[in-house]
């Protein structure tokens, strides 16, 4: 498609105007489903793995992905029924287990459930109702083609005869099922699910307290284990005594953990096995252990930030993209500018703590996991504890809250291997607050040095960025990478980005929208200092730098699935979300004091917010006002939970700025126990919220991610222009 | 210990330490999970219940220190009027994401407008800062607790 088409496609249009035109209805249908009942098993018909036809014509839909608040079980759901062409009051929705030879990728990660899911979920409900079709025209004798569907009834106008899917349902799943590129798609201005608000299936569940999380997994005989690692991460297990532990009343074992986990962060540590959880937490205070630190306690802050200065002294270990003669540039520039940026380890924080349900019993094991990465997590036990992956059943549970956290598997290897050594017994394991921040993997700190050159009409002619940042062996660990289609480096006719690798203890881990989370702070935050230099305000210079509608594209990286391929990024829509983010904001070209703007595109989302932020009565900082405009793309599939993902993304941004989150290091060890000394934001702190999305003519993408990163370059940026005093090190402190 | 708790309107006899705090009790001898751990410190609010009323930490409160007053969780909110309206007004705006925070977050709106049935905006965030939620569901517990309490919104939030 043109770039003229494609503009010319763009409509705008407010979630608060979704919300409430057709918002009724839909919440009344929604209702039932949510109230209904387990399907009845009599007569049921299974046609395909995603779909069951029930004898009372309700519907049975599989959810195949972790459902962690993103919303993901109501809207690959509300896909297939859709095409299926049922109304959403007869859909019943059920988690899949973990099993992607039947149901394909399942996992919750980089924003991908959407554009991975968009067609094959769709396809799954047309599939579906396509057998439906075929049972019917054998039945009636009738030309396929003269029939249709509504409202899960097959209809033959020509005779007017019609039947409910569920009379059709035994012989439909003796069909063959149709070549996907047979099935006839719905025209998106007929969806009558997509695109309406829709609520969780869960929300009713939820609301009465029912079991649903992970930690809720209760099993005849189910025991219960608490972990104690070491205080230096990586730490090895020298000697333990566990007598007085074991003396506890309720205390059945002390597993010991050697080297388990991921192959980047193995820990060693012990395991107390109670009747109780409570009991197994308080005996595990009383293990006595030595733990040999093996040197890791050098690491901290202070010999980070000392590395970084080191490094910035010289040429960055490894180039990641030089164009044109940025060196040159600079010389010849009018103005330069040169800034460092830099940003601490934090941690998920999930409010549920990390845990795992396991039962090792004839050779078999089963699991219950609230993992973002269930299949993975199936893998890095099999390898762990010598079984085969056919051995070990992965059951999805509901999961209180990822962010990234749960794509590593570490409490589904521990709560294995203590189930393996105690065979026929269910266990259940639990990391204590403190421990679950222990064993996180942290999204990285880092340290950027940016050099910038305005020519003599203010013009941004050279751009480059300098990251010290954390991994092994040279190479940048998860969300520590300095990706070569960086904006502006991918805009400015000279830019040159390199990085130097520092090493630590610290395990690194992907957090809601890693690499984009820091990059977003950082280049938007050296950005704003850019368009001052030159006069206006960042918004403007985003503009002017965006230029023509245009598609850039990225640099494939090497040993990545396609699905995690760099796309290209397109000029017009950012420009696009820049422009309404403005027009919401009622912003013309003039700075506003308190007032920051940031751009970011990530997760095939083009994202822009406007920040107000004002001294409240105690002389603290305070976000006031948030305004947000987004592009990703045709269709919000789920307004209601788009609304959510949204608000969401921009209160986690503010935790990442204005709350405080940081995890200091020192000795090796990770400075933060629990939510006292890790202020997440809280109600008191959270301002209105203003939304518009920009439809353009793009396949839909995904929400859980997208809109974060430029939340925190607009908080920080108008915390700068609030005090006068650049936000240059996050989080922001007085 | 031999001990009887009331929880949700009914007598529940419990054999476990004295010591052992509530929220480990109802999850685990008496199968009410709807309270959920989050921090073991009374910081997140994840294991808010009422206790003859008054919203308190389930994580820090021991069996001993319950005695006999009433115990009411997620599971028996529905029984109490104000709390009908809010299940209701809870389950109207869809406010759950990831849900693990909920019952906390009710429980604790619940003691709000037993105590305040109309409480203004202000109040509302005041009585509400002690519940955390990580996905950051905060607009819509406002709008709940707000519909709850038959207020027309004020206009302190919106889309």
């Amino acid at each position: 498609m043109s770039d003229q088409a494609l503009l010319a496609g763009t409509r705008r249009f407010a979630l608060k105007a979704m919300l409430a035109a057709g918002g009724a209805l839909a919440f009344e249908i929604e209702f039932a489903a949510a109230q209904g009942k387990s399907a009845p098993a009599a007569a049921a018909a299974k046609l395909t793995a995603f779909v069951q036809i029930n004898a009372d014509n309700s519907v049975t839909i599989k959810a195949k992905n972790p459902e962690i608040g993103q919303g993901v079980k109501a809207m690959l759901p509300m896909l297939i029924a859709e095409e299926l062409d049922v109304a959403w009051s007869a859909v019943r929705v059920e988690q899949a287990v973990a099993d992607q030879a039947k149901f394909g990728e399942q996992f919750a990660g980089g924003s991908m459930s959407t554009p991975m899911n968009w067609m094959p979920m769709r396809q799954a409900g047309a599939t579906a109702r396509a057998m439906i079709m075929a049972a019917a025209a054998k039945q009636w004798t009738a030309p396929a083609a003269e029939l249709s569907t509504a409202n899960g009834e097959v209809i033959h106008a020509t005779t007017g005869r019609r039947a409910p899917y569920a009379a059709l349902a035994q012989a439909a799943a003796k069909e063959a099922v149709p070549a996907a590129e047979t099935l006839k798609l719905k025209d998106p201005a007929k969806f009558s699910i997509i695109g309406r608000p829709v609520r969780g299936p869960d929300t009713v569940a939820i609301v009465a307290g029912k079991p649903l999380f992970g930690i809720d997994t209760q099993l005849p005989g189910m025991v219960h284990a608490a972990l104690l690692t070491a205080p230096v991460r990586g730490a090895v297990l020298r000697s333990h005594d566990a007598a007085k532990a074991l003396a506890v009343a309720g205390v059945r074992k002390v597993v010991v953990l050697r080297q388990l986990g991921e192959e980047d962060g193995p820990v060693d540590g012990l395991a107390v096995v109670a009747d109780s959880w409570w009991t197994a937490n308080e005996a595990r205070k009383l293990l006595d252990v030595q733990w040999d630190n093996q040197g890791r306690e050098k690491h901290s802050d202070a010999s980070f930030a000392a590395s970084a200065k080191a490094a910035f002294a010289g040429k960055p270990a490894e180039a990641v993209l030089a164009s044109g003669d940025t060196n040159a540039a600079l010389a010849g520039a009018s103005k330069v500018l040169k800034e460092q940026y830099t940003y601490p380890f934090i941690a998920h924080a999930t409010l549920e703590p990390q845990n795992c349900t396991a039962l090792f019993k004839d050779g078999k094991l089963e699991i219950w996991a609230p993992s973002q990465m269930p299949d993975e997590g199936r893998q890095l036990v099999a390898k762990t504890l010598g079984l085969e992956p056919a051995a070990i059943a992965v059951n999805l549970t509901r999961i209180g809250g990822g962010f990234g956290r749960r794509l590593q598997n570490d409490y589904m290897v521990f709560a294995a291997k203590i189930a393996r050594d105690m065979p026929g017994v269910p266990v259940k394991l639990i990391y204590d607050r403190e421990e679950d921040f222990k064993l996180d993997f942290f999204r990285p700190g880092g340290f950027h040095q940016f050099e910038a050159g305005l020519d003599a009409n203010g013009k941004l002619v050279a751009f480059r960025d300098h990251l010290v940042t954390f991994g092994a062996g040279g190479k940048p660990g998860r969300g520590a990478e300095l990706p070569a289609d960086l904006f502006p480096a991918n805009i400015v006719a000279n830019a040159d980005l390199g990085m130097t690798v520092m090493e630590s203890n610290i395990p690194l881990g992907w957090l809601r929208a890693p690499a984009s989370n820091t990059l977003a702070f950082a280049t938007q935050g050296f950005l704003d200092e850019v368009a001052s230099a030159a006069g206006k305000t960042l918004p403007a210079l985003m503009l002017e730098l965006l230029g023509d509608p245009r598609l850039i594209m990225a640099p494939k990286l090497p040993d990545v699935p396609d699905y995690f391929q760099p796309p290209p990024f397109h000029t017009g829509r950012a420009a696009g979300v820049t422009r309404e983010v403005m027009k919401i904001a009622k912003w013309d070209d003039a700075a506003v004091k308190g007032r920051g703007f940031g751009f970011y595109f990530s997760h095939l989302g083009y994202f822009a917010v406007v920040a107000d932020c004002a001294a409240g009565a105690d002389g603290a900082v305070r976000v006031s006002k948030i305004w947000v405009a987004g592009d990703i793309g045709s269709t919000i599939i789920n307004p209601l939970n788009a609304e959510q993902q949204i608000r969401g993304s921009m209160i986690d941004g503010m935790g990442h700025v204005i709350s405080g989150l940081k995890v200091p290091i020192s000795g090796g060890q990770v400075q933060v126990a629990n939510y006292d000394t890790y202020a997440l934001p809280r109600i008191d702190v959270v301002p209105p919220i203003e939304i518009s999305m920009v439809k353009t003519d793009n396949p839909p993408t995904g929400l859980g991610e997208p809109a974060m990163p430029p939340a925190i370059a607009a908080i920080a940026n108008a915390i700068s222009s609030l005090t006068g005093k650049r936000v240059r090190s996050l989080p922001y402190e007085a | 210990m031999k001990t009887v708790l009331k929880v949700n309107g009914q007598s529940r006899e419990v054999d476990v330490p004295s010591d052992k705090p509530l929220l480990w009790v109802l999850r685990e001898d008496l199968g009410y999970v709807g309270p959920k751990f989050g921090c073991g410190q009374g910081l997140c609010g994840a294991c808010t219940v009422l206790m003859d009323g008054q919203a308190i930490r389930a994580c820090l409160t021991t069996l001993d220190a319950v005695g006999t007053a009433a115990i009411t969780t997620i599971e028996g909110v529905a029984a109490l009027p104000i709390g009908k309206k809010i299940s209701e007004a809870w389950i109207d705006i869809d406010v759950p994401q990831c849900g693990y925070c909920q019952a906390g977050q009710i429980m604790s709106a619940v003691a709000l407008l037993e105590s305040n049935p109309t409480p203004a905006d202000d109040e509302i965030d005041a009585a509400m800062a002690g519940n955390l939620c990580r996905c950051g569901t905060y607009h819509r517990i406002r709008d709940a607790i707000v519909k709850a309490s038959g207020r027309k919104a004020a206009g302190g939030t919106n889309v």
